[in-house]
């Protein structure tokens, strides 16, 4: 059943590139192929009773290869997709005023979230690395086309690190694949698989960095903020929504799981780190202080959201290193969290501000009034600000205290610097919040004209919102998902009895 | 098995014999409808005379399926050579009904006669064991491709790559030739499991290094392998597309298959190992160093590359070194991966080219040329982003598919475990090079603005079926790999 989400995807790109389909009929075909995506996810989920692992489909694919076509969700991926579901529906919805050459625009659109779909639902590595490479092509197409911004640059910058990223990725594969054997290219088996341990520890940092470039590992992350600055309103609120989390769904999910003895002591020390995640950890927390102290300096408002992203994407990178249940469920969480609010946040940056006023620098802005032109916008950013800076009641405050947490038991030296991360992030947020939106120097008497926010932004923002709040008011709805998940035996190699 | 009636043996040879005597047909009727009758009459008659010969081949081929193994390896017929020959059929089908809307020559009936004979050629090729009807028929093959490339009369750039072409090819050829003379000296035996087990004692005589070298210098050149390539650009930029799409794809698969079996039966016991830091002397070695030398070279110049099929020409090259990585692996497994590699690519190519003829029809092959294409020509440019994914390995396309078998089956062989790690991070870096400029072919299509005074282009509607159908059959065999797997 939930195979359909790929699958009305693919469906709906392929009927946007018919000849006969009329260009005006594009956004509400892509609307409706997201909208049932999202329903297929909600049928789904209402019939899980917990987070385990499911199979979904299981077909034999190249049998001589032993590799499967196997589908199957647990807590984690069914989480994903929800989220996957959530921002497509809300990025339709804020490209609601794309024209040129809009069923290509809202073809490339689901062809992207198809492989996104696919990968947080495969159970069998070689599919998940080919949803993983599909999802790479629309993107670079989304932004050079679309995009504005020296958008030829940032989308081929965005493509070849995402492309080094997988080569990285798919060397290791084919390296483990052989050692196992070659008769198999399941998750499950090869995590139980004892690889050598000197070979984990070449492939697990090989993997992680690969799958790490697309979640913004510092310093690998520059690809993000130019691509979400380049990148048309909806491909931003897809990248930074879900694209970067693919990077960690495939750290976790492959990397850590397939590879766990890598994370060990390397028996000696470098500079005082001991082990991958040592070196890891610090990357994760230098991302969180790095991006907070970047964001905060930018006259781009957009370029501010794109380094925050970076910034919060080091939450979850930092929670997975921790090693701990309530540091990965803050991991889980956060990159939930960080989803829904980054492609908010994208949505009033982008198409809200952006597409009014046809400019993003914030001195530019700060002249404009638009707390009193476009108050909507204003609310919007200013509910999506102090969600991400982790204020109680919203979603980013629940993922990142648990990865706080969990990092306190593991190193308590980074939750200092990411203490410091924090509070940065207070000071960004403000800082473009008053510049963009409440300035009072040099304001003219009278707002300028600018259309109102439409409908369909006000839907999409406020799908948005509530998804935050739902998580922030009952965290406790996903945990139930994510926990099970993390008990699978999938994770056996990596819980060693921890949790 | 010395004694063969000639019915028997005209029986085996059916296939071939058939493919000539289409080749003489088609001659024939060009000379009846005579020379003055439209060049587009005389292209349709040739090439639906040429396709029906080989889909009756084709169908002769599975109707009759062979087991042989005649004149102590002469002739030698199995299951795997006959899908070889089947696909170089298809391949053959395919650049014929490409070629049909074209006009690039006044010698209709030749044109196609010699493409057939190269066809010939390739189906005997790939089915013998013994070096001198291999080397006569890579010569009859490699002719008809000299003539094929200067077909193109009235270019003087056609007449010079293909003057470049024969006379690298012949020099080659000699080389070739002095490479197995060698071994013919050493082993008294032209027949290929007769020399493997001449030259087991010793095992690697300074007279046997010699004709290695010479062997794959040869076959190097055949199949466009770096230091051996420099005929590879000139001749796919001047040649008539429907040549260089010969001369790329079903050449290049009988090219590579021939390279493996004499390597792999007529060297057996000579390999030696081409693990990183521990290789032992043999011919895996030099194949590797030239495989590697491919893959860095052919991609990295054609990033700088500012015609199509000069592009396409290095890319060439360096998908020529991800193949040859079959033969420094030289498992069972890895030569289904160069057939499948090969066969994909071939596929591949040909639509690319494909595609190259309709856009310089209409000006150049520069990529200038190729801006905007996808509002001017929307299913020409969506055929031509399957290709060219496909080329730089982009699932769920088959050159996906074909790039992870192929290193998979290398990873899993080497004297030691993982020993040819450095061969597969290399071409894995390297494919990862080579879609840069792939995605710069789709760079100019699909965002580039189209040129103020361009039109739509108008597509003969066969050739856009024909694409189309290349386009579905590669996305086909990438979702579905088995569908080809299975066979070989």
């Amino acid at each position: 059943m939930l195979a359909w989400t790929i699958y009305i995807s693919f469906l709906g790109a392929l009927v946007l590139m018919l000849p006969g389909v009329p260009p005006r009929a594009a956004r509400g075909i892509a609307l409706l192929a997201a909208i049932a995506g999202f329903a297929v996810t909600v049928s789904g989920l209402l019939r899980t009773a917990n987070g385990a692992m499911a199979t979904i489909v299981h077909r034999s694919w190249i049998p001589s290869l032993g590799i499967e076509y196997h589908l199957a969700a647990d807590g984690i991926s069914l989480l994903l997709v929800l989220l996957t579901g959530i921002v497509a529906i809300a990025g339709v919805l804020f490209s609601w005023n794309i024209d040129h050459r809009s069923k290509e625009f809202f073809a490339l659109y689901l062809a992207l979230i198809g492989g996104v779909y696919g990968v947080f639902l495969s159970a069998d590595v070689f599919l998940l690395f080919v949803f993983y490479e599909i999802a790479i092509i629309p993107k670079y197409f989304l932004i050079a086309i679309w995009g504005s911004t020296r958008r030829e640059y940032a989308a081929m910058k965005l493509a070849l690190y995402s492309l080094v990223g997988s080569a990285m990725v798919l060397i290791v594969l084919i390296a483990a694949y052989v050692i196992a054997g070659a008769k198999t290219m399941s998750l499950l088996a090869l995590s139980q698989f004892q690889f050598p341990v000197h070979f984990q520890m070449w492939a697990f940092p090989l993997m992680f960095v690969g799958f790490g470039i697309l979640a913004g590992l510092w310093p690998f992350h520059t690809w993000a903020p130019t691509g979400h600055v380049a990148a048309p309103t909806a491909a931003s609120m897809l990248l930074a929504g879900v694209v970067m989390k693919l990077g960690a769904y495939g750290c976790l999910r492959v990397a850590m799981t397939l590879f766990p003895r890598g994370l060990d002591p390397w028996g000696f020390t470098v500079l005082g780190l001991a082990s991958w995640n040592d070196v890891f950890s610090l990357l994760a927390v230098i991302g969180i202080v790095y991006g907070a102290m970047v964001a905060l300096v930018q006259q781009d408002f957009k370029f501010v959201v794109g380094y925050s992203s970076v910034s919060h994407m080091g939450f979850v990178l930092l929670g997975l290193m921790t090693l701990n249940r309530i540091g990965l469920n803050g991991a889980v969480l956060q990159m939930f969290s960080h989803g829904v609010l980054a492609a908010l946040l994208f949505a009033v940056v982008g198409r809200m501000v952006y597409d009014r006023t046809h400019t993003r620098e914030l001195a530019a802005l700060s002249k404009m009034h638009l707390s009193k032109a476009i108050p909507f916008a204003a609310v919007t950013f200013v509910l999506a600000a102090i969600a991400s800076i982790g204020m109680p009641g919203f979603s980013g405050f629940v993922a990142e205290l648990q990865v706080l947490i969990g990092a306190w038991s593991a190193f308590p030296i980074c939750v200092v610097g990411a203490g410091i991360g924090i509070a940065i992030s207070v000071a960004y947020a403000w800082r473009a919040m008053q510049k963009a939106f409440f300035s009072d120097t040099g304001l003219k008497d009278t707002a300028p004209l600018l259309p109102p926010i439409s409908m369909p932004e006000r839907f999409g923002a406020l799908t948005l919102v509530i998804a935050s709040l739902a998580v922030g008011l009952y965290p406790q709805w996903l945990l139930n998902l994510v926990i099970p998940a993390l008990n699978s035996p999938l994770f056996d190699g990596l819980r060693k009895g921890h949790w | 098995m010395l004694t063969v009636s000639y019915s028997a043996l005209l029986h085996l040879l059916l296939p071939e014999v058939m493919v000539t005597v289409t080749a003489l047909l088609v001659l024939a009727a060009d000379l009846l409808i005579s020379r003055t009758a439209q060049p587009r009459l005389r292209f349709t008659t040739g090439a639906v005379i040429s396709c029906i010969g080989c889909m009756g081949t084709i169908v002769q081929i599975l109707r009759a399926p062979q087991q042989a193994n005649v004149f102590d390896g002469t002739l030698v017929i199995g299951p795997q050579t006959q899908l070889i020959q089947i696909a170089l059929l298809i391949l053959t089908i395919l650049i014929v009904v490409l070629s049909m809307g074209s006009s690039f020559t006044s010698h209709v009936g030749e044109y196609f006669a010699v493409t057939l004979f190269a066809t010939a050629g390739m189906m005997l090729l790939v089915s013998s064991e013994n070096v001198l009807l291999i080397f006569l028929s890579l010569e009859l093959l490699s002719l008809s491709l000299y003539v094929l490339a200067a077909l193109n009369k009235r270019s003087s750039h056609s007449a010079e790559a293909a003057l470049k072409y024969f006379l690298f090819g012949g020099t080659s050829a000699a080389f070739l030739l002095f490479g197995l003379s060698l071994l013919y000296g050493l082993s008294n035996s032209t027949n290929l499991v007769q020399i493997a087990h001449a030259i087991k004692n010793p095992p690697l005589n300074p007279l046997l290094a010699v004709a290695i070298v010479m062997i794959v210098l040869g076959f190097g050149f055949k199949v466009a392998a770096v230091p051996f390539h420099f005929w590879a650009p000139d001749v796919y930029e001047a040649a008539p597309a429907s040549s260089a799409a010969l001369i790329s794809s079903s050449a290049k698969v009988a090219g590579f298959v021939i390279f493996y079996q004499v390597m792999v039966i007529g060297f057996a016991g000579a390999e030696g190992g081409a693990d990183w830091r521990s290789s032992t002397p043999g011919w895996v070695p030099v194949v590797a160093v030239v495989a590697a030398l491919s893959m860095v070279l052919g991609n990295l110049v054609a990033i700088t590359q500012t015609s199509v099929r000069r592009l396409l020409a290095y890319s060439a090259i360096a998908h020529g070194g991800y193949i040859l990585l079959a033969l420094v692996a030289h498992t069972e497994q890895s030569f289904d991966a160069l057939l499948y590699y090969a066969i994909t690519y071939a596929l591949t190519l040909i639509g690319a080219f494909g595609v190259v003829s309709i856009v310089e029809q209409g000006g150049g092959e520069k990529l200038s040329d190729f801006a905007g294409l996808s509002r001017r020509a929307p299913v020409l440019s969506a055929c031509m982003l399957v290709f060219m994914l496909s080329l730089g390995g982009i699932p769920p396309l088959a050159g996906f598919f074909g790039k992870f078998f192929l290193f998979a089956s290398t990873l899993s062989a080497g004297q030691h475990r993982l020993g040819l790690l450095w061969l597969v991070v290399l071409a894995v870096a390297m494919s990862t090079v080579s879609l840069y400029y792939y995605l710069q072919v789709l760079k100019r299509i699909y965002i580039a603005e189209p040129p103020s005074e361009g039109r739509r282009i108008q597509v003969p509607i066969v050739n856009q079926i024909v694409l189309c159908a290349i386009a579905l059959g590669i996305l086909l065999l990438g979702c579905a790999p088995n569908l080809l797997l299975r066979w070989l």
